[in-house]
């Protein structure tokens, strides 16, 4: 295990990460550094690589050459569940949930995973009161405490993109990837989760995929931009929203604020 | 003189060719639309009645017979596919399993009411039954015509897949059907047509197969093992994989019954468990 | 919200403690198992098939209804526990309990060797792998007759009463009070961990495969364990088989039991504790009273049964059972 985030040094970083399907290159010579505590946006076009960036970065697939550190450490050997134990959590794109099980249960499960207990199949699951109640912590911080008892694949799609995310914090990580968190969600109510993911402890190191500029500008302190599998340019909000390359390449035609 | 080890090599191979007939449509079928077909069998035991009735009741040729094995097959097969498996193209493995099981049981059932349940008798064609004799090993006319007919069916199938538009559309579509759909192929088509084909080899190869392993309504079950065990050797939805892995289950399975008889049908599965273990796609697979 | 309303009396800790809750169908259910004592003396023997093949199907829900793992092999297990229990017994010693553990101990450790392999596996190969290791293990009791009597079984299985005071005797009321005892042993110990936190584990791995790497879990070592433990209750089932038969067959290792056990699961309903329970009386039952008709007539039923559950009641009879109280509910 790494020591406690400490400002200002690098939380995960990623060297010269290269990776590719055949002939098809998707993620080409990648740097780059996330800062203890960043609010880092990753945005470019569909079919950029950002998810796939992410899932370089997460272990669920496996970098041609490069290498991933988290905390100082090297990790591009290790397994996407080993990564998590260290602190590097993900949420995903499309709703990648436990669908038979309520959110008290999938949240709990994680919290025993963390906690090492998970495969004590001797004690009943009720026994573990501190985990439940951990559980139920994150859920209600996430405004899901009275949701929690209802099956997954009954819930509003607007609340299982909050699962997402409870789910990734009760691995306690010390960086969160958030892939499109809001993704399908409604205008009006991606903000509500924007709010919560502007809430999260600034110890917290975050990289976040999203489409939205407005958003981008709103909660991201450094941008990075994607293009065809490669790092573009990256840069503060007002840099990049004023980097006549940026425009054309994604912008495009899209007006913003 | 040749060595006894020839003997066995050509055995195993004929033996092979029975079982190449039998599970390339699987192989393919599994490979489109990852359908586990546990009644695939049941097409080849099929195939293989209705050799034996126009055998026995129209007196037919043997020969004459083996397009009508292959037709009934590849019909029956897509009534089926039409009313039950299409519906569960997108259901979990088990539910596939139970299906098809529970389908397996009933064809067994089926055959076992209509023809009984003893050994079906075929009676070849003089010219096929001896034998002759090369360097001292006796050679089999029969398996070498099932040699003669898995090469061809092989070289067909290699040339329908590589040369036609239908083929261009099928290897598509294995390799990734999303992308196949987005280029506008109508993946459930090319599967009905697929599917027919695949079902109407194993036909064909139920119906070569009684001359070898006889026929009673355990086909069904029986060799469904050996063609689930090649067609995770050879690899989903690899011909070259199929013909491959037949050839060498073949092989062990007569060698293993030649030189450790003591062991029986033992030696198959240890080169499946091995294979599997080495490389989880099989043989020639791309994916598991 | 009032005082009588549950919901707002529950705390997350409670509501899980309600999960495991028993309930008095439940009560009802294992009184009713000792009804055949009284009700059906001469269906002794029968009763303790079922709570023998009950077990079994209980071990593979294990697997399959709560980890998700297909095998079409299961029987390994359950065959290997019936030698190993069988052979123990014959040459070594009479004594019913001992006689379960080194069942369920050979079981065991090939169960955990093999969960290695099975581990790395899913869908096809997955099917194909324990289908495989099944046939394998078949075709080895086969040819080790030596030691198990080949395909003329296992004789001469003599057995010390239980406890040294219940003698097996011909009715088998000593069979069922045995294999009943056992099963709901066993049964209380499946309840209590698929109620723990390993089971919800198990559940995690059955809902999302792919979501469980990326909340820390490593699913291989889950699934290496409950394939170990499935392995061990099927061995115990196995084991009891032949002590109360008091032979070994070779049909115990068959591919057609695999076959079975996995129809009876999944036709009381995969993922429910009680449906391979269920499953397993149901098919019982109705194979004796069909048992004279020919096997293969007797299959065609079990193949339309799969057809139309598949079709039509996917989640078996206590999923149709409990849709059924749903849509009655809400009336």
């Amino acid at each position: 295990m790494s020591a406690q985030p400490v400002k200002g040094t690098v939380a995960l970083s990623a060297r010269g990460v290269q990776k590719s399907f055949g002939s098809l290159v998707v993620a080409r010579d990648i740097n780059i550094d996330l800062p203890v505590g960043a609010r880092y946006a990753l945005i470019g076009p569909n079919g950029a690589g950002k998810t796939t960036l992410i899932n370089l970065m997460t272990g669920m697939l496996v970098p041609n050459a490069g290498q991933i550190t988290l905390g100082g450490e090297d990790v591009t050997a290790m397994k996407p569940q080993e990564r998590v134990r260290r602190g590097l959590a993900r949420t995903f794109q499309i709703n990648t949930l436990f669908a038979g099980l309520n959110p008290l249960e999938a949240v709990t499960l994680a919290v025993c995973e963390r906690r090492g207990i998970a495969g004590r199949f001797w004690q009943n699951i009720a026994a573990n009161k501190d985990a439940i109640e951990e559980a139920y912590e994150i859920l209600a911080k996430l405004k899901l405490g009275d949701a929690c008892y209802r099956t997954t694949r009954e819930l509003p799609y607007g609340r299982q993109r909050l699962l997402e995310i409870a789910l990734a914090l009760a691995t306690k990580p010390k960086v969160l990837l958030l892939d499109e968190p809001a993704a399908g969600v409604p205008h009006e109510e991606s903000g509500e989760i924007f709010e919560v993911v502007a809430g999260l402890s600034d110890e917290l190191t975050l990289l976040f995929i999203e489409h939205d500029m407005h958003v981008v500008f709103r909660f991201a302190t450094h941008i990075i931009v994607l293009v065809g599998g490669a790092i573009f340019t990256q840069g503060s909000p007002a840099e990049i929203s004023t980097d006549p390359g940026v425009r054309e390449v994604y912008l495009g035609t899209r007006k913003h604020g | 003189m040749l060595p006894p080890v020839f003997g066995v090599l050509f055995d195993g191979i004929a033996y092979g060719m029975l079982l190449f007939l039998l599970s390339v449509g699987m192989s393919v079928t599994l490979g489109l639309m990852n359908f586990v077909n546990l009644a695939h069998c049941a097409f080849g035991m099929l195939g293989a009645y209705v050799t034996v009735m126009l055998m026995k009741n129209f007196n037919w040729n043997f020969f004459a017979t083996l397009p009508f094995a292959f037709l009934a097959a590849a019909f029956v097969s897509v009534l089926v596919e039409r009313t039950l498996y299409r519906r569960l193209y997108r259901a979990t493995d088990l539910d596939q399993v139970l299906l098809t099981i529970g389908l397996a049981f009933i064809s067994v059932a089926a055959a076992a009411w209509f023809f009984g349940t003893t050994q079906q008798p075929v009676a070849m064609p003089s010219y096929m039954r001896g034998s002759i004799t090369f360097f001292g090993l006796n050679i089999g006319i029969y398996r070498l015509f099932l040699i003669a007919v898995g090469i061809v069916v092989t070289i067909l199938l290699v040339m329908t897949l590589e040369h036609t538009r239908f083929g261009a559309q099928v290897r598509a579509a294995v390799d990734n059907q999303r992308m196949a759909r987005g280029l506008g192929i109508d993946v459930d088509r090319t599967f009905a047509v697929t599917f027919a084909l695949g079902s109407g080899l194993a036909g064909l190869g139920g119906a070569l197969a009684i001359e070898i392993v006889g026929l009673d309504p355990h086909f069904a079950f029986v060799y469904l093992v050996y063609v689930l065990i090649v067609v995770s050797v050879g690899g989903l939805g690899s011909i070259a994989g199929s013909f491959a892995a037949a050839c060498l289950i073949g092989i062990s399975d007569i060698a293993g019954k030649y030189y450790v008889p003591q062991l029986g049908g033992f030696l198959i599965y240890l080169v499946m468990v091995a294979v599997l273990m080495w490389k989880p796609a099989g043989l020639f697979g791309k994916r598991s | 919200m009032t005082a009588s309303d549950p919901a707002a009396a529950m705390t997350p800790q409670t509501y899980m403690q309600s999960l495991s809750r028993w309930r008095v169908l439940e009560i009802a259910f294992w009184l009713a198992t000792l009804l055949p004592f009284w009700l059906f003396p001469t269906y002794l023997s029968l009763a303790s098939q079922i709570a023998i093949t009950a077990l079994f199907a209980l071990s593979l829900d294990l697997i399959l209804g709560y980890a998700g793992i297909v095998s079409l092999g299961h029987a390994a297990f359950f065959g290997l526990g019936a030698y190993s229990a069988g052979i123990f017994t014959k040459f070594v010693w009479g004594e019913p309990f001992s006689g379960l553990l080194v069942a369920a101990l050979v079981a065991g450790i090939v169960g955990f060797a093999s969960s290695f392999i099975i581990s790395r596996f899913r869908h096809l190969t997955l099917i194909m792998i324990t289908l495989g290791l099944g046939l394998l293990l078949h075709e080895a009791a086969n040819s080790m007759s030596w030691l198990t009597g080949g395909s003329d079984g296992l004789q001469g299985v003599s057995i010390k009463p239980v406890f040294g005071v219940f003698k097996f005797d011909l009715y088998g009321y000593t069979a069922y009070g045995y294999a009943l005892g056992i099963l709901f042993l066993c049964f209380l110990f499946t309840r209590r961990l698929i109620n723990s936190p390993f089971g919800l584990a198990l559940r995690g791995i059955r809902e999302n495969f792919t979501r469980m790497p990326a909340i820390g879990a490593d699913s291989r070592a889950h699934i290496r364990k409950v394939y170990t433990i499935s392995a061990i209750i099927a061995g115990i089932a196995g084991g009891i088989l032949a002590q109360t038969t008091e032979t070994v067959a070779l049909e115990v290792l068959s591919f057609e039991r695999s076959a079975d056990v996995l129809v009876m699961l999944v036709l009381g309903g995969a993922g429910r504790l009680y449906g391979g329970l269920i499953g397993a009386g149901v098919f019982m039952i109705a194979r004796d009273q069909f048992s004279g008709i020919a096997p293969q007539y007797w299959y065609f039923w079990i193949g339309v049964l799969l057809v139309v559950v598949v079709m039509l009641l996917p989640n078996g009879i206590l999923g149709g059972l409990s849709k059924l109280t749903a849509r009655w509910r809400r009336k």
